[in-house]
């Protein structure tokens, strides 16, 4: 394989793994910017939204209604995780609120541990389409379906977010919570939608990453988990282009990185970046530079 | 209450920490506290020193930081190979290991509290986050060390003596940094940074001290680890023993040196009890701990803790 068609199959291995990272910076993100809660169990949703798809994959199920199934199981589950752990500390520390969101981290990996034990299983891809090939590139169809899936659910989020009456409120809420529940917007429901379409969002990731790498486990979710974290702050935490382009500028540089840097280092190479990418601009690439008022 | 002088309290203090110590000394030597639990002990001082060291950094300065498993990795590490390649006599050569092990922790504590000086909030949480990770892939990388496999044969030189005084050290200079001129100036910097440099406080050097102060004794734990277990692993020193020591400072009160203590040692405990429920241990563990907070914080459950606390606990 000559070195530039080397290049451009790393390129595309970025954007792959960059996609399914910025989805789960999506649901990071949108929670952040609305409730001030770096929602540590996200990560651990992407490990229920496999495993739900797998168990009714299992049943025969067609991959259809069991993907349809699995986001709405794991958007149910986010939403009941709001009300029941997050809702009654909103007034509370936010470190407070971190801390119950480990202790919810633990209880679904452990949960799951117990359902399903602890060694990992296979899973049963179901997107079968024809390869791409462009010239001698070959594309294999979990690449461009993840990718196509994501930045088409982006798009989506994004105008929701812009153009209709409920993103509106989540916008206002995100800004301000005391003036926008003065205006009238039911900020209960807002966050608990919030919560929902981040979850659903980490639900079509964790499908996507158990399409592509056919094993799951129930830590899995841990390492997207902080990679997405990472990505969302890089990107500028609460906004959600910046999620996105952290997503891809993480999964490209991790996977350059790793081909032609150092597999081993390649972790401590992102985060060094990382590092060094927060000291020179502290709110992230497209995070807006708050100042701080007396 | 009358007021005790700053010598009373320093007296009374450290005829506890005595009194203790001969407690917990005489019951091993009984044989009424067998090896087992005292192995638990030894995991409690140890984690006591985690947990108020973190304290200072996040109680008291106010910073979210989850990478003290890092630094602990860093001290553990480094005192583990002086003390490898180095024969002297284990009563001098444990002391030195352990000042090693915190020096060089301090001194990547120095590091991480540079780019501190311009961020806040979730962003130094991240940064801190991406510190532990890079001393853990860093470590599995390292030849010298086994990498993965774990580093072995270190001398088992942590006692009980040592780590229990060394926790009441780490204990009674944190409480007398919190209690002097730094210490407001630190917790100054927690209540209203802005507020703090209009006073006149250099917050760039309290919040150095603060990371330098934490770091150090997060590296002296980490080489009482090295010394109590004969063995290292990368794996070990992940996120999740960062947010184990998190919880237990949070647990016991940001910024309430005591409470460190006491939640140090319940969730040290706790573990340990729940180990006829095997499977269900961390799952257990993890109820506990979303309850545990609830009660604590939420407005709702309020009237459910007053019954056990009838008088209104002070504010640290």
């Amino acid at each position: 394989m000559s070195g530039v068609v080397m290049f451009f199959m790393q390129i595309i291995n970025g954007l792959n793994i960059g996609s399914i990272y910025a989805l789960i910076a999506l649901g990071y993100t949108m929670v952040y910017g609305i409730a001030k809660l770096i929602n540590f169990a996200h990560g651990d949703i992407i490990m229920v939204g496999a495993y739900l798809s797998l168990v009714l994959l299992n049943t025969g199920m067609h991959w259809s209604l069991a993907t349809i199934l699995s986001i709405l199981g794991c958007a149910l589950l986010g939403f009941t995780m709001e009300k029941v752990a997050y809702k009654p500390l909103r007034k509370a520390s936010r470190i407070s609120l971190l801390i119950t969101a480990i202790g919810m981290s633990y209880l679904l990996q452990n949960s799951f541990q117990i359902i399903f034990s602890a060694n990992p299983k296979p899973y049963p891809a179901f997107i079968h389409l024809p390869a791409l090939k462009i010239g001698s590139i070959t594309i294999s169809s979990n690449y461009y379906t993840t990718f196509i899936v994501s930045v088409f659910l982006m798009i989506v989020l994004n105008l929701y977010i812009k153009k209709t009456k409920m993103g509106k409120a989540m916008r206002s809420v995100a800004e301000d919570e005391g003036a926008a529940r003065l205006m009238g917007i039911n900020v209960d429901q807002t966050i608990s939608l919030t919560f929902i379409i981040g979850t659903g969002l980490a639900a079509v990731a964790g499908i996507l990453y158990s399409n592509c790498y056919t094993i799951i486990s129930p830590t899995m979710g841990s390492l997207p988990g902080i990679k997405a974290f990472i990505a969302a702050v890089l990107g500028g935490i609460g906004s959600i282009p910046g999620a996105v382009l952290g997503g891809f500028i993480l999964g490209m540089v991790e996977t350059l990185v790793k081909a032609y840097i150092s597999s081993q280092l390649a972790d401590t190479i992102v985060f060094l970046i990382l590092i060094v990418m927060l000291v020179f601009k502290p709110a992230g690439i497209l995070g807006k530079n708050v100042k701080e008022k007396v | 209450m009358k007021k005790v002088t700053f010598k009373q309290q320093l007296l009374m203090e450290l005829g506890v920490t005595l009194a203790l110590y001969l407690f917990f000394q005489s019951l091993m030597s009984l044989g009424i506290i067998n090896s087992y639990w005292r192995g638990i002990v030894i995991t409690i001082c140890i984690n006591v020193v985690l947990t108020v060291s973190l304290n200072i950094t996040s109680g008291f300065l106010g910073e979210l930081a989850l990478g003290h498993a890092g630094f602990m990795a860093a001290g553990a590490y480094i005192s583990a190979v002086f003390s490898k390649s180095i024969a002297l006599i284990p009563s001098v050569e444990f002391p030195l290991a352990l000042l090693i092990g915190g020096l060089f922790a301090m001194f990547l504590g120095y590091l991480v509290s540079i780019p501190t000086l311009r961020l806040r909030g979730d962003y130094l949480a991240i940064i801190t986050l991406a510190f532990g990770e890079i001393v853990r892939n860093v470590l599995l990388n390292i030849k010298l060390t086994g990498g993965a496999g774990g580093y072995s044969s270190i001398p088992k030189y942590t006692t009980f003596t040592w780590t229990f005084f060394i926790a009441a050290a780490c204990v009674l200079l944190s409480k007398s940094l919190i209690n002097s001129r730094q210490g407001r100036a630190i917790i100054s910097i927690r209540e209203d940074e802005i507020a703090a440099e209009a006073s006149g406080i250099n917050t760039n050097y309290y919040k150095k001290l603060a990371f330098i102060f934490s770091s150090f004794f997060a590296g002296v734990a980490g080489a009482l680890y090295a010394h109590y277990m004969g063995f290292l692993q990368p794996a070990y020193f992940n996120l999740d023993k960062s947010i184990e020591i998190l919880v237990m400072c949070v647990l016991g009160g940001m910024g309430n040196i005591m409470g460190s203590i006491i939640s140090a040692s319940i969730l040290t405990i706790l573990p340990e009890a729940l180990r006829q429920i095997a499977d269900y241990r961390m799952l257990v563990y993890a109820i506990v701990l979303i309850v545990m907070m609830l009660v604590k914080y939420a407005p709702q459950f309020e009237g459910l803790l007053n019954i056990f606390k009838p008088k209104k606990e002070e504010e640290a």
